[in-house]
């Protein structure tokens, strides 16, 4: 295992690409977490997962519990808003009877449920049935009416027309059928959910793997392996053709590029965690001067 | 506290690293005594879930103290004291009991929320079938000092075997937090909204939702929704949200990462 303050505890990090068209079609980027989810179910790893699904509104994703290929097709893709995933986790043990969960999240969704697993508290008999841990990058979440902010106000469109959202090369891309927009990050500051102020974690480092598309080129996915079980199930399906990989770009549009934004998320995150902690707000992190590592998430 | 309670596991610690020695050799045993209060038994039935561990449990520990558990008038010197539920002010038995188990105790556990804060039992009124004058029901601290506080309407079965492996196995850090949990003096939904809402660290992530054990906790718009009339005060929502501490340490070792 390679400590790593940045990328977090990781064993290896590869890009690659799900080799199913019909998962590629609907992807963010390369796939992987539709893929290594659909493999992961017929592998019989896990019986079932909690997933992003639709909800009501366009863009607007609730949590369900897949149990079927078709389900996980269709939640694929990502959505720039919060879904409580962690919130079905005991309903998928009961209502959907699940031995082995499957689980996506975001940094901060991956740290509940670690947090669950080493305490607890309140869920009989749920821990010990979550097997797989996917986690994806994240630099920050918005609520639902700021993105709709965006659609109507920026891309002067309307959710229902949205087909694809996408954060790339420090722009949101809004796309309907026939349109673009393209805002500049900069433009969606003041957006964000509060909470995401104060997270010290860009790779989901307490997954069993993670991915995103910072460091691959288009159309392809930079993965982290991090514990045995992610390990191996990316290996498995690496064997299987169930993904494919090319040489990974170390410089500076590759890994140079997820390190730093990496770095930079940390910085930042920690100058607003001294500043809350200053003003007595109850953050449950430490402040930069009690800690060995500014880049630690903790 | 924290250095009395090492002491009390160090000599446990050294009679389980000859573990053949460990059941002749009963009398360092952690000595454990269960006493119910006013509560449901619900923290009793989560405890006794732990069925199969149990058996290497008691290897480790004797319980020697407990109305259902062990055929004892007299309460024993204990090493540790669980306590379900809260003391009601009207039983002087209660009363007499709890500040007997301070006294022959070294460490004293809030087992549940119903003794950590009141638990659900803040709501009652009197009234009741048998003892109608019975109307006053108080959390553990307000008549002892408590030394760890496990919430929990119930506490999870898993949640109580792994409090119950720490302790043997000395890990302390892995129980502070607990000791922590007891200067909490309330617990309620609403802390969601005042300790986390309010402090702007919610992340939506639902982990209060899943935690909630009467759905009184739902999420709408990413974030948490609270029923107030289908809470019963366990503060489990609080306890198990993501952002209201952070064990890293702990989470790391579980891991296997550190």
């Amino acid at each position: 295992m390679i400590q790593d303050s940045v990328l977090g505890p990781h064993q290896e990090i590869l890009t690659a690409r799900a080799t199913d068209k019909k998962i590629l079609k609907n992807a963010q980027d390369g796939g992987i977490v539709t893929a290594l989810l659909v493999y992961a179910l017929e592998k019989n790893i896990i019986d079932g997962t909690i997933v992003a699904g639709d909800g009501n509104e366009p863009w607007k994703p609730e949590p369900i519990v897949a149990t079927t290929k078709k389900e996980i097709l269709k939640s694929s893709g990502t959505k720039y808003t919060m879904c409580p995933n962690l919130a079905m986790i005991k309903e998928a043990t009961r209502s959907y009877g699940l031995e082995k969960i499957g689980t996506v999240g975001t940094p901060c969704q991956v740290m509940g449920i670690r947090k669950m697993q080493t305490y607890p508290m309140g869920l009989r008999h749920v821990t010990d049935k979550i097997a797989l841990i996917a986690g994806i990058y994240c630099m920050e979440n918005f609520p639902y009416d700021s993105l709709k902010a965006f659609i109507q106000d920026k891309a002067e469109t309307v959710p229902s027309k949205v087909v694809k959202m996408d954060i790339s090369k420090g722009k949101l891309f809004i796309r309907t059928s026939d349109n673009e927009t393209a805002i500049p990050i900069k433009e969606t500051h003041g957006y964000e959910q509060s909470g995401c102020q104060y997270c010290m974690d860009y790779v989901a480092e307490l997954s069993d793997f993670s991915c995103g598309s910072v460091g691959a080129k288009e159309g392809w996915s930079t993965i982290i392996k991090r514990t045995d079980t992610g390990a191996s199930l990316i290996d498995n399906a690496v064997e299987d053709g169930v993904l494919e990989v090319v040489e990974t770009n170390e410089g500076k549009f590759g890994l140079e590029m997820l390190r730093k934004l990496a770095t930079n998320k940390k910085k930042k995150r920690q100058k607003n965690i001294d500043k809350a902690l200053d003003i007595g707000l109850e953050v449950p992190f430490t402040k930069s001067d009690l800690k060995e590592d500014i880049l630690e998430n903790r | 506290m924290f250095e009395k309670l090492k002491n009390i596991l160090n000599s446990e610690d050294n009679t389980k690293k000859s573990p053949a020695n460990v059941k002749q050799n009963s009398g360092n045993k952690l000595k454990i005594g269960y006493i119910h209060l006013s509560g449901c038994t619900g923290d009793l039935m989560s405890f006794t879930e732990n069925y199969d561990e149990l058996v290497d449990l008691l290897d480790a520990v004797d319980i020697v103290y407990g109305q259902t558990l062990v055929d004892c008038w007299e309460m024993p010197k204990m090493d540790i004291v669980l306590i379900e539920g809260s003391v009601c002010l009207e039983d002087e038995h209660s009363i007499k009991e709890l500040k007997e188990a301070r006294e022959k105790s070294d460490l004293l556990v809030a087992l549940g929320s119903c003794a950590c804060t009141g638990g659900f039992t803040v709501y009652a009124k009197g009234g009741q079938k048998a003892q109608p004058q019975h109307s006053s029901f108080l959390a553990l601290q307000h008549l002892v000092k408590v030394d760890m506080a496990i919430p929990g309407c119930p506490p999870s079965p898993q949640m109580i075997k792994k409090v119950i492996l720490a302790a043997v196995n000395n890990d302390m850090d892995y129980l502070a937090p607990f000791m922590k949990f007891t200067e909490n003096k309330d617990a309620c939904g609403c802390d969601l909204q005042k300790r986390i809402i309010n402090q702007s660290i919610c992340i939506g992530c639902g982990a209060c939702a899943a935690a909630c054990p009467t759905r009184a906790m739902t999420m709408k718009d990413g974030r948490p929704s609270f029923n107030c009339d289908r809470c019963v005060k366990c503060g489990l929502c609080y306890y198990q949200c993501t952002r209201s501490w952070w064990p890293i340490d702990q989470i790391k070792k579980e891991m296997g990462l550190e």
